[in-house]
């Protein structure tokens, strides 16, 4: 079977008058398999959205393949815009029309139910604000409408573009499921998201995207793990003599200042087990290595997405 | 295994092509009908400029002209009552000052054989067409006064006839040309909105993104604007007919195929517009650089035979002038249609030219 998206060496600049030249894209490559959850992680102005479009078929990379499903997005064909559910960035709605209407015009263009479009608006939460018009939505609203939208023609592949930007945390998590559960029921998911916990929930594997390339791919864990970064634990000072700090510490890196101690270790069982032998649990913190660090290394860059 | 032959799936693709289209065409109209800003714009504004002008020139050319006679005016003796009001004034100042008041249409003072006729400049129209009353009267005593001169001899005389079967009120020419304005500003304006709200809301890069066509999108979009023309011309004519006395001819049906064919020209008007304008006031600032001067080269407000020569000499170039002068002979003269054929000729040549052009430059990459 051909995987969901094949894509090599894409590549694309914009002109402007102004800003001269911007390469958006400059040599991406990646593949996705079928019933993969992938995402793109990458601060604003990475050329996410730019790759996203090209392999949509919605512009036209300046050099580059893509093959969608074993063909090419390029020219338009109903055959393959019918397998594909896309949410893009921007909002988009027929002016005037209630959330109803709007999705049941989609689901009329895919050749879905009315029934399902009533479902896919239910499945978002918003069947209460049914006869609400979209422009009087609320940011995050319209945001779970588009991707009602976007699922409503039962689509195998599923294009998402930043769908948590605008979500409150409560949306966030109830949308986080319904990603997981579109997944789960045998669709391809594309995600580009600024989070990198969002990353780490969800995807299975991850491309991290920066000023154009991809500079790594992999999945979350296997990016922690070969970073093989320390763990981080952090207690609040005052607990633990000068002297039994440096024996904790056991040669490894330690911070200490007058509110709290940073031990870095490569094993945090025996220091944790060590810390509440002795008491000094208070103000206690342990974090791993995550996307973030996997980001500044890869990048050399200190993540402010 | 599926034995889907090219047939089938064709006869698929067509049916579910067809039911997009339906689709599109609800969501689309639905929204237009939901906006109040349209409405106003195609149904209201119109009817509200066939009040204002159908006041405006229905007082001047049938009343009688107001003169102003300073000192003695013995060309004015004559006068037919019905057509002259006459006022006498002590000095020219005094008359003009009373032209200046628009309390009078022409001042005249005669000295010995000279007539000399002052039109008020405040009031231009009723001004000339008081001088034309005038100088008709003058020219009829000078033919008594040669036929008193010499008996045998005979003088020409002209005689106006009414050609059409009376008088034409200002209503008859005036509801074309509104009309024709009308579909100009809601197919122009119509089309360049639209474009630019789609670069906003990019509804249409989703929409390619769907099994639907773009082209089964633009025709959807294409065929309410042409329903709404057709709207807008039935209330019009309507309202035209029966609240101002519209005399509608047997062939006013006729209109909607030229009202149809304007529309088209004058969205491909508005699609040129809209690619060149990025926002939503832009837009509406260029399509009414556009319409209003074209609403008057083309007689679409004034008569275009009272209009300057250079007024004329551009009219042949606007698609509003042909729309007007096609409307005008099916509804108001009942012509038939193979009158207008030259009228249709240029506004389908127009249209095509135009819809060329704006797709051959039009940026879809900006949609
Ligand atoms: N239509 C366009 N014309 C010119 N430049 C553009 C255009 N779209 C994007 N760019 C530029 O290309 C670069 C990549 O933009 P893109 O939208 O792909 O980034 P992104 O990763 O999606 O960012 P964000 O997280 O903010 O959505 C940016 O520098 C942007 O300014
Ligand atoms: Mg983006």
């Amino acid at each position: 079977m051909d995987a969901a998206i094949e894509v090599a060496d894409l590549r694309k600049t914009y002109r402007g008058r102004r800003t001269g030249e911007i390469r958006a894209v400059d040599g991406v490559s990646f593949r996705v398999e079928r019933g993969e959850f992938f995402g793109i992680l990458g601060p604003n102005g990475a050329g996410k959205t730019t790759t996203l479009e090209i392999v949509e078929g919605l512009r036209k990379p300046d050099s580059g393949t893509v093959r969608l499903l074993g063909r090419s997005p390029w020219p338009h064909s109903p055959e393959l815009t019918g397998r594909l559910g896309v949410q893009l960035q921007a909002s988009a709605f027929f002016e005037f029309l209630t959330a109803r209407e709007q999705i049941e015009t989609f689901a009329e263009l895919y050749g879905a139910t009315k029934s399902r479009a009533a479902e896919m608006l239910d499945l978002v939460g918003l069947a209460e604000h049914a006869n609400v018009r979209c422009e009087k939505l609320s940011g995050g609203q319209q945001q779970r409408l588009s991707i009602a939208c976007a699922l409503v023609g039962d689509p195998e592949l599923v294009f998402l573009d930043e769908p948590t930007a605008a979500l409150d945390p409560q949306a966030r998590r109830n949308l986080w499921d319904l990603m997981r559960s579109i997944n789960a029921e045998g669709r391809t998911v594309v995600l580009t998201t600024h989070y990198m916990e969002e990353a780490e929930a969800l995807c299975d594997r991850v491309a991290i995207m920066d000023a154009g390339k991809i500079r790594a791919v992999g999945t979350p864990a296997g990016f922690v793990r070969d970073l093989d970064a320390p763990t981080k634990v952090t207690v609040a000072a005052g607990q633990l003599s000068g002297e039994r700090v440096r024996e904790l510490a056991a040669g490894e890196t330690v911070n200490a200042d007058e509110t709290a101690v940073v031990f870095e270790t490569r094993d945090p069982r025996g220091l944790l087990t060590a810390l509440a032998s002795d008491g000094a649990l208070e103000g206690l913190s342990v974090r791993t290595a995550n996307l973030e660090d996997v980001f500044l290394h890869v990048t050399g860059r200190e993540w402010r997405g | 295994m599926s034995l889907d032959t090219a047939e089938v799936r064709a006869e698929r693709a067509e049916r579910s092509g067809s039911r997009a289209y339906l689709s599109l065409f609800k969501a689309l109209g639905r929204g237009w009908i939901r906006d109040r800003s349209q409405i106003f714009f195609t149904i209201l504004l119109p009817l509200m400029f066939m009040v204002l002008l159908a006041s405006v020139f229905g007082s001047g050319d049938t009343a009688a002209s107001r003169i102003v006679a300073v000192g003695d005016v013995a060309v004015l003796d004559g006068a037919d009552p019905d057509a002259f009001t006459v006022v006498e004034a002590f000095d020219l100042d005094e008359a003009l000052a009373m032209m200046r008041d628009g309390d009078a249409d022409a001042a005249v003072v005669q000295d010995g054989a000279t007539v000399r006729i002052y039109p008020s400049a405040t009031n231009s129209t009723s001004g000339a067409i008081a001088e034309g009353k005038l100088s008709a009267l003058v020219d009829d005593v000078n033919v008594e006064v040669l036929s008193a001169a010499a008996p045998g001899e005979p003088v020409l005389e002209t005689e106006v006839e009414e050609a059409d079967g009376g008088a034409l009120r200002p209503i008859q020419y005036l509801a074309p040309g509104i009309l024709a304005w009308g579909v100009a500003i809601s197919g122009v304006f119509g089309a360049a909105g639209t474009i630019v709200d789609w670069k906003r809301d990019k509804l249409l890069r989703r929409l390619r993104l769907t099994p639907a066509s773009v082209r089964t999108f633009l025709g959807a979009k294409v065929s309410v604007n042409l329903v709404v023309a057709v709207g807008q011309t039935a209330v019009f004519l309507a309202v035209a007919a029966l609240g101002f006395g519209l005399q509608l001819s047997a062939w006013t049906w006729f209109a909607v195929p030229l009202v149809l064919l304007g529309t088209l020209a004058f969205l491909a008007i508005g699609v040129v517009i809209g690619g060149i304008a990025q926002t939503s006031p832009a837009a509406a600032g260029l399509s009414n650089l556009v319409t209003m001067p074209m609403a008057f080269v083309s007689g679409a407000f004034y008569p275009l035979a009272l209009s300057p020569e250079w007024v004329q000499a551009i009219s042949y170039l606007s698609p509003m002038r042909y729309l007007n002068e096609a409307l005008q002979s099916v509804v108001v003269y009942g012509e038939p249609p193979s009158a207008v054929l030259p009228q249709i000729g240029f506004l389908a040549a127009f249209a095509a030219i135009v819809a060329l052009v704006s797709w051959k430059t039009f940026k879809f990459d900006e949609l």
